[in-house]
Parts: structure tokens; sequence; C-alpha cells
């Protein structure tokens, strides 16, 4: 059944945006990158990067994705020239996936006022590419949509969350690739999680990446639970998990990715985004904008983000849909918030209705309507070291 | 009366649908309770008495474990529960 159009790339796969993106090469090149996607004035030009200047394959394994991503028309590199990035591994990458690529290097473009200006020229170069793409039909099996929740609290495992569960089921059904991730916030479901597992391989790869999850949050002192989750009425991680559990609904797992791995086909997989081995770096996503950049290069078109807190971050090349599990913080924030789970609580709609609203909200974004952060301009973009 | 949402027959705590002030009385199956602290939407209100070392259940599944007794009624939230795995932290208690 074909319901949508989409963007086809040269590698196949197809986009529900058409975006050009400026890549800082490390935070040296920040503001020139910035500057030229100011100055450039368009609202389908989104500045990514990474701002670290040794050597990271994690960083290069997700840049990658990220650059050629279906939602991706074209990209410019901006290099200060001394980084570690190997930007013409990058740039060849993204040639080879037919997409226009120029790279810019400060040091041998005459500093920041050379680079921004030749950095606008290459911009109008690159739209230019990349304008027109050739529509074709799209439809579910074609779409990775991935969830996330930011700013939980005690509403959130009991409207928003079930309620995306509801829209993932259906999306399954329809043979769509669904991605759950943050195994910080599923300590406590493993044995639940298990029984929904598609084979006994899969049933011992969730409960490796729980018990992995758990070893390494203990390591650190912290587990995935902020400040805003207790004044929110979550006590406990485990409380937390199970809320957060529910976006997954009820298909079977069919596998467990890991970082950068996209779905092979449609159907719903747990992303395990803690590093294998030992704890060389930090916490394994120091904010919710590190989860959605992992799922965005994991392939996702856009992602279902829950909130009772109420949290206003949208994302670069993927739209962010918002759907707020609390009555009261949607009363304070509608301009934020897509869909208004928080009517569960007041009795005023079902998990099913709302499930249905989520839905028609995916619908409306494949076809182009613009969410209401990615309207407001929200890019969030974080990318920093990890290890593999 | 307020509304209490109880997800589990096997839950021993429920969930504010809407802030409850302390004294005002609450009904969850069927059973009255009198809310015995300010409860904000999202907060959960002991169903019956818990002892400390009770499991707590939502969901009907282990979300911790109570540190003290409460009645019936009382808050169950960081100053009467722990997790069972990582600590949880609030910002001024780290």
């Amino acid at each position: 059944m074909t319901m949508f159009q989409g963007y086809l790339r040269k590698d196949g796969r197809k986009g529900i945006r058409n975006i050009i993106v400026v890549i800082y090469l490390v935070e040296c090149a920040h503001h020139v990158a910035r500057t030229i996607v100011q100055k450039s004035g368009h609202a389908d030009v989104h500045l990514i990067g990474f701002p670290g200047c040794y050597p990271s394959e994690y960083a290069n394994r997700l840049m990658t994705n990220l650059a050629t991503h279906p939602n991706v028309g074209g990209c410019l590199l901006v290099s200060l020239g001394c980084e570690s990035f190997d930007r013409d591994t990058l740039q060849e990458a993204i040639l080879a996936s037919g997409r226009p690529c120029e790279l810019l290097v400060i040091q041998n473009c005459g500093g920041t006022i050379g680079t921004v200006t030749a950095g606008i020229e290459a911009i109008t170069r690159l739209r230019e590419a990349a304008a027109n793409p050739e529509l074709v039909p799209l439809d579910y099996a074609d779409l990775v949509i991935g969830t996330i929740c930011g700013g939980s609290d005690g509403t959130s495992g009991i409207t928003a969350n079930p309620a995306v569960g509801h829209a993932f089921d259906y999306l399954v059904a329809q043979g769509a690739s669904c991605i759950f991730e943050e195994t910080g916030e599923l300590i406590g479901c493993e044995d639940v999680m298990a029984k929904r597992t598609a084979n006994p391989e899969v049933r011992a790869a969730v409960y490796d990446a729980v018990k992995k999850a758990e070893v390494y949050y203990r390591t650190l002192g912290y587990g995935s639970y902020a400040p805003g989750n207790a004044d929110g009425g979550l006590t406990t991680i485990e409380e937390k998990s199970l809320g957060a559990y529910a976006k997954s609904g009820s298909s079977d797992i069919q596998a467990v990715l890991k970082l950068g791995e996209r779905p092979a086909q449609g159907g719903l997989y747990l992303l395990d985004i803690v590093p294998d081995g030992q704890i060389p770096m930090g916490f394994p996503n120091i904010n919710d904008t590190a989860e959605i950049v992992e799922m965005i290069a994991s392939g996702c078109h856009m992602i279902l983000f829950t909130t009772g807190r109420g949290s206003v971050v949208g994302s670069a090349i993927s739209p962010v849909i918002k759907i707020c599990a609390n009555p009261d913080t949607y009363m304070r924030m509608a301009g934020d918030m897509d869909i208004n789970a928080g009517q569960i609580l007041l009795g005023q709609a079902s998990i099913a209705q709302t499930g249905a609203e989520i839905i028609s909200c995916i619908e409306n974004t494949v076809k182009g309507v613009p969410t209401l952060s990615e309207a407001m301009g929200h890019q969030e973009f974080i990318l920093t070291y990890k290890s593999l | 009366m307020k509304n209490l949402i109880w997800l589990h027959p096997n839950d021993n705590v429920a969930i504010a649908a809407a802030s409850i002030a302390a004294g005002e009385i609450v009904a969850v199956d069927s059973q009255e309770i009198v809310c015995r602290a300010p409860i904000s939407l999202g907060h959960k209100i002991a169903i019956r008495n818990l002892c400390s070392g009770d499991k707590v259940l939502r969901y009907g599944e282990i979300i911790g474990v109570m540190t003290e007794n409460a009645h019936a009624g009382d808050h169950v939230h960081l100053h009467n529960m722990r997790s069972a795995y990582t600590p949880s932290h609030h910002r001024g208690h780290q």
C-alpha cells in the first residue's frame, strides 16, 4: 500500500526531508560553520558537527551515517585543518552515496572571513545540486521511526508512553521499522522484555544489554535518572524504566542493534546504546539529544519524543514529534507539544485514541508538514566521544 | 473525591491523577483512603500499610523497596523507598 511520496536517494533509500548539512569537524571550526548556516538564511540548511580533536571510530561511523541519511541531500564539511577527523574518508563516503559534498579547510581559505564567504557560495551550489530530487512512492515499509522519552514524570508511563506503544504496534503491523533505546532506562524490565523476543539469541542479547547498562551506570555512580524525574513523582530507576518501556508497545523484538546499525527489515528493534567492554569514557549518552542523534544515525526518519516535565528539543536532520504526558505541563507549554497525551489522565481520550492521533501526526510529518519544534527552528545536535 | 490511578491489582501504591491536599479522602478499588500528606500529580500514595523492606509494586512489577514503614495514605517517594539497582539522586541530595 502506497500512501506517501519520498525523495529517492542514489543508494535506494527514501527520505522525507531534503536537508543540506554543514558539518564542523572540530570545535575550532564550529563558529565558522555556524556563521555559514546563519548567513545562508535557509531553514533547510542544518548545522551538525563533532567537537573533539582526537580520532574517534564512533564519531567517524555516526558522522558517515548522518551525512548519508536519507533526509540529507548534500553536505558542506568545515575543517580547521589540523584536527584528527578523517575528512577525506568522510567526503569520499558522501560522494560515493551520490550526494554533492564540498570541503572547506579554514587554514587554507583565508581564515574566518574567507571561509564564511566561500561557505555561503558553496551552500548556493549544494542547494542547486540537491534541489528537486526524484519523488517516488513511499510507504510504511520504507520508514524507520525511533522513540525517546525526556523529562519523564509519574504520568509518562500512564499516558504518552503507552500511547506511543500503541502507535508502534500499528507501525510495525504496517511494515515500518521501529527503534526504542536507552537500555539504562530498561533496567528492571529485562524479564518482561525477554518474553517478547523473537528467538533465544535475541532474548540473550536483551539480557546482556540491560545487564551491561546496569553495571555501567552503577560504576559511574548515577542511574539514568534526573532531579526532574524525582520532582515528577518517579522514585527509582526501575519505576522510570517500566514507564519508559511502555513506548515499545507489544510487538516481538526482532534484534538488538549496535550503534550505527540500521534495521535489516520492518519490525521492532532495541538500540543498545551502552559501549561494550571496559568503561573508558563517561556516561553512555549525556543528554536526550545524544540519544536522538544515535537513532537518526540508525536511519530514523523521525523521532517520537514523550515528555512529562516538558522538553522543547527538536533535532537536526529528522523531525521530532513531541508527545506531552502531563496535562498540567501541556497547559504551560502547549506551543511545544504536538500531541496532548495528558488528556488520557483526565479521562478525555483513551490510549488507543491518542495513539491514533500520533499516527495522524506521523503521516502529516511524512507529507512535509513541519512539527512544532521543526517550525520553531529547533535543530539541536550533539556528538561526543564514545567507545564502540 | 479526587481520582487515583491504580494500574494493576497487585499494586500497593496508586498514582495521583491530580494534586491532592493532606486530609482529602481519595478512593481506590472501592476503598476510601485519607491522604496523609500533599500528593502532586503523578506521585505515588500507599494504598495499604507498608513495612520497611516491602517491595513496592506499580504496573504489577517491582519498582523498589521500602526503607521505612508507611501507612495507607502516605506519600511514597525518595524519603521512604529506594531502588534495588542504582540509587536515585536529587539536587542537593547528591
